[in-house]
């Protein structure tokens, strides 16, 4: 067994034991803080299988945001404990359930050890296509050009997924600011720590989004970073959430949809067809949809994590 | 066995484990835990589909890796509703449960005028 072997299989062992504990642990905040060690680790997997554009996407999405989100419901539910809620699932309902789970977990690792040989792939197609974008990334040509209507209807879902949080609020505080994220008296490590963190994390998010079209990156990626970085300032209380009737956070969180679907509308009159670019400005028009995707989602994720509005509208 | 094989095999122990959590544990937010441990064994699953499709040039098939990463972006804006649905759930009934036998009906609570 050569040592990267090694590593796979200590590494495969700690994500299961880590997944283990989440399930296990009863106490909320335990059961968060290690999801995110396993979001930390499942990154370095998809290292692994070659997907650094993944590996970026999981670290900053799957583990970072979703981590502060989970954090910060867990400490709203951990004040009032009511030791009976915790309680898991009578015997024998635990014991369908983890027959349930082994089936189903044996089905997925048999069709894992049966995948058809060679497997089905479209890397060919994506090779021979990638030149008339003028990209060097092939990941950022999928999402933005061969299969840019999947992009901007996951770009609609994000929105929609802001507006469902906003009404879930009460009626009466619509049009107010969402609670603020952090203490009401940071200490001041958080705030040395943001003043530190803040300008150089933009300069890494900015950076993933610019190396995008050629390195692992882009707009999902570097929307993130800014994300978490705005988020770490509403943290440290350097900055509230904004009101949610806001019209320039409105026009922010439309503005990635709204540019891709113009420059979508605008295929057929330029190239022929709905979500063609034109040939030898390609590359162009992809940054600049994807400049205003990164603006969208460095303002909808942190909107999102904020939660509903929470105040007096008329303050 | 191949890094690729084994991380199939995790991303199917994973949707075994999640699926485990998700009957068991009554609490919305372990349950929101649970689904996105699921997610995240798919996810792995058709991350190994792109690895085994590499050729011309690509470690991988670009085509799944471009759709896990709008799957991970579209998995946290679900997890972010639900949230959402459970905070006010809270505020509403002050229990953090679905199991309804386990929590009588609490008593109402005064409407909070702020």
């Amino acid at each position: 067994m050569s040592v990267l072997q090694a590593l796979d299989l200590g590494l495969a062992i700690l994500i299961l034991a880590v997944a283990c504990t989440t399930i296990a642990t009863r106490e909320i905040f335990g059961a968060v803080v290690n999801y995110v060690a396993y979001g930390l680790l499942l990154s370095i997997v998809w290292i692994r299988l070659y997907a650094p554009d993944v590996a970026l996407t999981e670290a900053a999405i799957g583990c970072g945001v979703t981590g502060v989100m989970l954090v910060t419901a867990g400490a709203h539910l951990r004040r009032p404990v009511h030791a009976r809620d915790a309680e898991p699932s009578s015997l024998p309902v635990r014991f369908l359930a983890a027959v349930l789970a082994v089936l189903a977990a044996a089905a997925i690792a048999a069709v894992v050890l049966l995948l058809p040989e060679p497997p089905p792939s479209l890397a060919l197609e994506a090779r021979q296509s990638l030149a008339a974008t003028g990209l060097g990334n092939p990941i950022t040509a999928v999402l933005i050009s061969f299969r840019s209507f999947d992009t901007l209807l996951e770009k609609v879902v994000l929105l929609l997924a802001v507006v469902a949080v906003w009404s879930v609020g009460p009626d009466r505080q619509w049009g107010s600011a969402p609670e603020s994220l952090g203490k009401p008296r940071p200490d001041g490590a958080l705030i040395f720590f943001e003043q530190a963190l803040v300008p150089l994390g933009i300069l890494v998010g900015v950076h993933i989004f610019w190396v995008g079209a050629d390195e692992p990156g882009g707009a999902f990626q570097g929307g993130a970073i800014l994300a978490a970085m705005w988020m770490i300032v509403m943290t440290a209380r350097q900055a509230e959430p904004p009101r949610i009737d806001a019209r320039w956070l409105r026009l922010c969180l439309v503005a990635g949809p709204a540019v891709f679907l113009i420059a979508g509308l605008a295929g057929p009159g330029m190239a022929g067809s709905f979500f063609a670019y034109p040939a030898g400005f390609a590359k162009p028009i992809i940054l600049f949809i994807e400049a205003f995707m990164l603006l969208s989602i460095a303002v909808t994720l942190p909107m999102l994590v904020a939660g509903p509005p929470h105040g007096n509208p008329s303050e | 066995m191949s890094a690729a094989t084994l991380a199939g095999l995790v991303g199917a122990a994973l949707v075994g484990l999640g699926l485990y959590g998700l009957i068991v544990n009554p609490q919305p937010l372990r349950k929101i835990l649970a689904f996105n441990l699921i997610g995240s064994g798919v996810f792995l699953v058709f991350g190994i589909v792109a690895r085994g499709g590499a050729g011309a040039g690509f470690p991988a098939d670009p085509v799944p890796q471009a759709m896990v990463i709008t799957g991970i972006v579209v998995a946290f804006a679900a997890s972010a509703v639900a949230v959402a649905l459970i905070l006010r759930l809270h505020e509403e009934t002050g229990r953090v449960t679905l199991d309804t036998a386990a929590s009588p009906k609490p008593p109402p609570k005064a409407e909070v005028t702020r």
